[in-house]
């Protein structure tokens, strides 16, 4: 009943905030609704209730933490939409925040889903409702990237829809019927053909790899998050790309129970070098703050894949990872957009001396930094050093190299610009748009949090993210 | 089972067509028509049982009707009837879509089939017309082509879907088939917005974006 | 064998002008007109046979070769193939490539001959001709793969036996397509609209009549002779393709036959009334586009 509240919630608040006439009323709605759907989120993590169609929907531990994550992500934006909406008066919020609803309401069905088809259908959704927010500036340059978004991604999870259809087909050849029950597959995975299986897993992976922005099927994601507003941006690295993550992992569940966990793992620790590797690289001589961003989130992405991938300890750290890494990304999103607004310009040569020109949002830009490139004590690197010593303990030597040289490689690509944009000398005008409490608490409390889990994980957050990783532990 | 393959050896046509097409308003007519066959699919391999009368009638509604005068309208809008010269040229373009699609169809047969499955056209035709779908997005440079090209590609995976009829309940179908509606009219909304930015629909301005 | 070949023979050579006579009549009424009679192309042969000759002092030996083999080629394809029914005088193995070859032949033949007058109009036409030509060989191939595969046999006589009505109920599409597809090559291939004009006077706009330019009296009516038995032995193939019955009776076949070639031939007259010349660059996009149907048949009975 709950769940169902939590997608429907959402929805309703939308289609509200296509029918409110007054802008601060629809703005309103947005903190109004994230703070009702966090507290449900926290209330079914404490509570969990007995599900009305465990077939269709319920919550595992993954989706409870994908979850939590979201809420509080999209809660964290709702507060900063209210003074960026109404900066931004002149284009209008009506789309914006019924997008953002809708939007909400879309990845938490894709959470709850148990079946892959209801699954597909929110993450489909989720597409085609981020699309015309990226949209939101109306310059050549965002409807360029949201073009590419929107073909790329409609593309990509139609790609899914085959594989999940090549593994509805694999159980038809094995068991005689067929249906795309998650509970089903998990319990009669042995008896899946293997050619289907294994043909479908290439493309379902292929598909949701490209929503999430691994490498080498990233090239969306610098276009789309560079365009975007920095509110998007925020939202859809840390909400769009862990659904996607869930989505991908569900098929890796599948394979481990139908006794193909080598082939998944080798594909996921593949996808996850490469996009570690390919990110780096671009991270250095990034001139723009949001394709660095941009490419840093293919970095992480990366990370998690391989962490999953490796499995043990290094799947535990890349729960933990999704975590912090959502919440981090994020403030650096919104700091960015504050950044971009300021100085006019996303371009590095045009923004110097933030530490003095803006300076809360500055010095926060210098700390989400240090947390993006696992400084401690922040979160990311608890998360990345259990990564690196899950691969050491599963003997992924070459692969744990890679990880730790890449990460440095980010680290000075980051620390180029950030040194560039804080330092200098500021301009001598007043900023464009002064830091409001509002535009500048969202990202310092992601920030926080971000710190308290790498300082701390209380004991019901650590069993979550151990019971989120052992899905993936194949059993001998 | 012969009215059946008939019918997907159609949409291998319609396919072609599409690929050696340079107007625009035949090739909407052409995926017009090739939803509407696909509408007739469930019926005909399944029976005529509430959940393939609901699905074909909606397919039909979806694909064969509405889908294609959104587009039809935008293309009005924007007052373009003709596609420009492909990246790889008409001809070469067809003769890659056969290519593929005789790769489809030895690949298929290749596959471990269901015995009931064998003699049937629709695992290859889905292949084909998924490959075909593809090609037509990659090769065009306008933005119209690329959303038909999207919907060739959507129509190969709804005829693989067919097969699995039982997999897929009313609902999740009905959901499927309303993600591509809104998904078409987003992309025509976004078309609608590259003409009035550049004055036409040729992507090829799109690409100002680089590293 | 000997009386086959001789029924052959004498079937092309004494019937094909007939052909022609059917399609300009076919022409003439859909204009309005009565049109000339039905033995006028005869008349015509006849009256080039007893003409002089007017040689060119560019031409050499060459110049001969092209018409003689376009009557004696069609003449030898002709024993390979069934009329209807009827077995082929000549059967073997694989003849059906020699059968293409020869067309091969008498096509190097005729563009020789044009090439040997040293005019530039005559060397733009072979150009053209060659060209489509290649282009129409392996829609040819295809379509006789096709029927090979479905009757198991490589000969014509197997080919085209008594099973091709067989084949209808189970392969259908693909005869079909196949039947589009030798339509498609033999208008080409006879240099009829929508592909090449035979009545145009503009040599620009000429693909095949621009070879033959320069030929007058005797060679002249050599050449419109190969034409018509070249279009008789095309023609003879599709025939049994759409008309796959048989009688058992030879003669009753024959005459099933000769009724399958008079429909054609109206069918070609009806086709050149209704349709325009498709402009030059089309007829290579057509063609690529025939290929990949016959190819496509031939996919569909590979499984």
């Amino acid at each position: 009943m709950l769940l169902i509240a939590l997608i429907a919630l959402p929805l309703v608040a939308a289609g509200s905030a296509l029918l409110l006439s007054d802008h601060r009323w629809r703005s309103a709605l947005l903190p109004i609704t994230g703070a009702l759907h966090m507290g449900l989120a926290l209330f079914l993590f404490i509570r969990p209730e007995a599900p009305l169609a465990p077939l269709w929907l319920d919550l595992d531990p993954l989706s409870t933490l994908v979850l939590l994550v979201t809420g509080g992500l999209f809660f964290a934006c709702a507060l900063y939409a209210l003074p960026y909406l109404r900066m931004r008066r002149e284009w209008g919020n009506r789309l914006m925040v019924a997008g953002q609803l809708a939007f909400l309401s879309a990845v938490s069905l894709a959470v709850a889903a148990r079946h892959l088809g209801l699954m597909w259908f929110a993450v489909e959704a989720s597409t085609f409702i981020s699309a015309p927010m990226i949209y939101f500036f109306r310059n050549p340059l965002s409807l360029e990237a949201t073009w590419k978004y929107l073909i790329n991604s409609a593309v990509s999870v139609a790609l899914a829809m085959l594989g999940i259809l090549f593994i509805a087909y694999a159980r038809l050849s094995g068991e005689g019927h067929t249906d795309l029950h998650l509970a089903h597959l998990l319990e009669h995975g042995t008896q899946l053909d293997d050619s289907w299986l294994k043909a479908g897993f290439a493309f379902y992976t292929v598909g949701f790899a490209t929503k999430m922005g691994l490498a080498p099927v990233h090239m969306w994601k610098p276009d789309a998050y560079g365009e975007a507003p920095g509110l998007v941006g925020a939202l859809m690295s840390g909400a769009l790309a862990a659904v996607a993550f869930l989505a991908l992992l569900r098929g890796v569940q599948i394979m481990d129970v139908a006794g193909q966990a080598e082939l998944a793992r080798a594909i996921l620790v593949g996808f996850g070098l490469i996009s570690i590797v390919i990110g780096a690289i671009s991270m250095v001589r990034q001139p723009d703050i949001k394709r660095l961003l941009a490419y840093s989130s293919v970095k992480h992405m990366g990370i998690l894949v391989l962490g999953v991938g490796i499995g043990g300890l290094a799947a535990y750290g890349a729960m933990l990872h999704l975590v912090c890494n959502a919440f981090a990304k994020s403030a650096a999103f919104l700091l960015s957009g504050n950044l971009q607004r300021s100085y006019g310009s996303k371009q590095l040569p045009d923004i110097q001396g933030a530490l003095t020109h803006v300076p809360a949002s500055g010095n926060l830009y210098l700390i989400s930094f240090l947390a993006l490139t696992g400084t401690p004590p922040f979160g990311l690197f608890i998360s990345e050093l259990l990564v690196f010593i899950g691969a050491l303990q599963r003997h992924y030597i070459p692969a744990a190299v890679i990880l730790l040289l890449s990460l440095g490689v980010a680290f000075v690509g980051f620390l180029q610009a950030v040194t560039r944009a804080t330092t200098g000398q500021a301009p001598d005008a007043r900023p464009a748009f002064r830091d409001h409490w509002l535009l500048v608490l969202p990202p310092a409390l992601l920030l926080l949090l971000t710190l308290l889990l790498g300082i701390t994980t209380p004991p019901p957050i650590a069993a979550l993210l151990a019971d989120a990783a052992a899905l993936f532990e194949v059993l001998p | 089972m012969n009215l059946v393959n008939n019918v997907l050896i159609l949409v291998v046509f319609i396919n072609f067509f599409m690929l050696s097409s340079s107007r625009l308003v035949p090739c909407i007519r052409a995926v017009s028509l090739q939803g509407a066959l696909l509408a007739l699919l469930p019926l005909l391999t399944h029976g005529f049982t509430a959940h393939t009368v609901v699905l074909s009638c909606g397919a039909l509604a979806l694909k064969g009707i509405i889908i294609p005068r959104l587009l039809l309208r935008t293309i009005e809008q924007v007052g373009i009837r003709r596609e420009l010269e492909p990246i790889i040229g008409y001809v070469p373009t067809t003769a890659l879509g056969a290519l593929l699609t005789s790769a489809s169809f030895l690949f298929a047969n290749q596959l471990p089939l269901l015995p009931e499955h064998v003699d049937s056209l629709f695992i290859p035709v889905s292949l084909s017309t998924l490959s075909s779908g593809l090609l037509l997005l990659m090769t065009r440079k306008k933005a119209i082509t690329q959303v038909l090209g999207y919907l060739v590609l959507e129509n190969g995976i709804y005829i693989f879907g067919i097969l699995l009829l039982e997999a897929m309940p009313t609902l999740v179908e009905a959901g499927v088939l309303l993600d591509l509606l809104v998904g078409i009219f987003v992309m025509g909304i976004v078309m609608h917005q590259i003409h009035r930015t550049y004055s036409d629909l040729g992507t090829e301005q799109l690409s100002a974006l680089k590293e | 064998m000997l009386i086959n070949a001789l029924i052959h023979t004498l079937v092309v050579l004494l019937l094909s002008p007939l052909l022609i006579g059917i399609i300009i009549r076919v022409k003439s009424r859909f204009a309005g007109r009565r049109g000339a009679p039905l033995v006028q192309p005869w008349r015509d042969i006849w009256r080039l046979l007893r003409k002089d000759l007017v040689i060119s002092h560019t031409t050499s030996w060459v110049f001969f070769v092209g018409p003689v083999l376009g009557v004696v080629v069609p003449v030898l394809a002709f024993l390979f193939v069934p009329l209807g029914a009827f077995p082929a005088a000549i059967s073997f193995e694989g003849d059906f490539i020699l059968w293409l070859y020869l067309f091969a032949l008498a096509r190097f033949a005729t563009a020789a001959a044009a090439l040997d007058t040293g005019s530039s109009f005559e060397g733009m036409g072979a150009a053209r001709e060659v060209t489509y030509a290649s282009l129409a060989e392996p829609v040819l191939f295809f379509c006789l793969l096709v029927i090979a595969r479905l009757s198991g046999s490589l000969s014509f006589n197997g080919m085209f036996g008594a099973d091709i009505a067989a084949m209808w109920p189970t392969a259908g599409v693909s005869l079909l397509l196949v039947a589009l597809c030798w339509m498609l090559v033999l208008l080409l291939e006879n240099a009829r609209i929508p592909f090449d004009d035979p009545t145009t006077h503009l040599e620009l706009t000429m693909i095949h009549e621009v070879m033959v330019l320069d030929h007058s009296g005797p060679l002249l009516g050599l050449v419109h002779w190969g034409a018509a038995m070249k279009l008789m032995v095309s023609g003879a193939l599709l025939v049994r393709v759409i008309l796959p019955f048989s009688t058992g009776h030879p003669g009753f076949d024959i005459a099933l036959f000769a009724l399958g070639m008079i429909l054609l031939a109206a069918l070609i007259g009806v086709v050149e009334s209704v349709m325009a010349r498709f402009k030059l660059p089309r007829i290579p996009q057509i063609m690529v586009g025939a290929i990949l149907f016959a190819f496509f048949a031939w996919i569909l009975v590979l499984r």
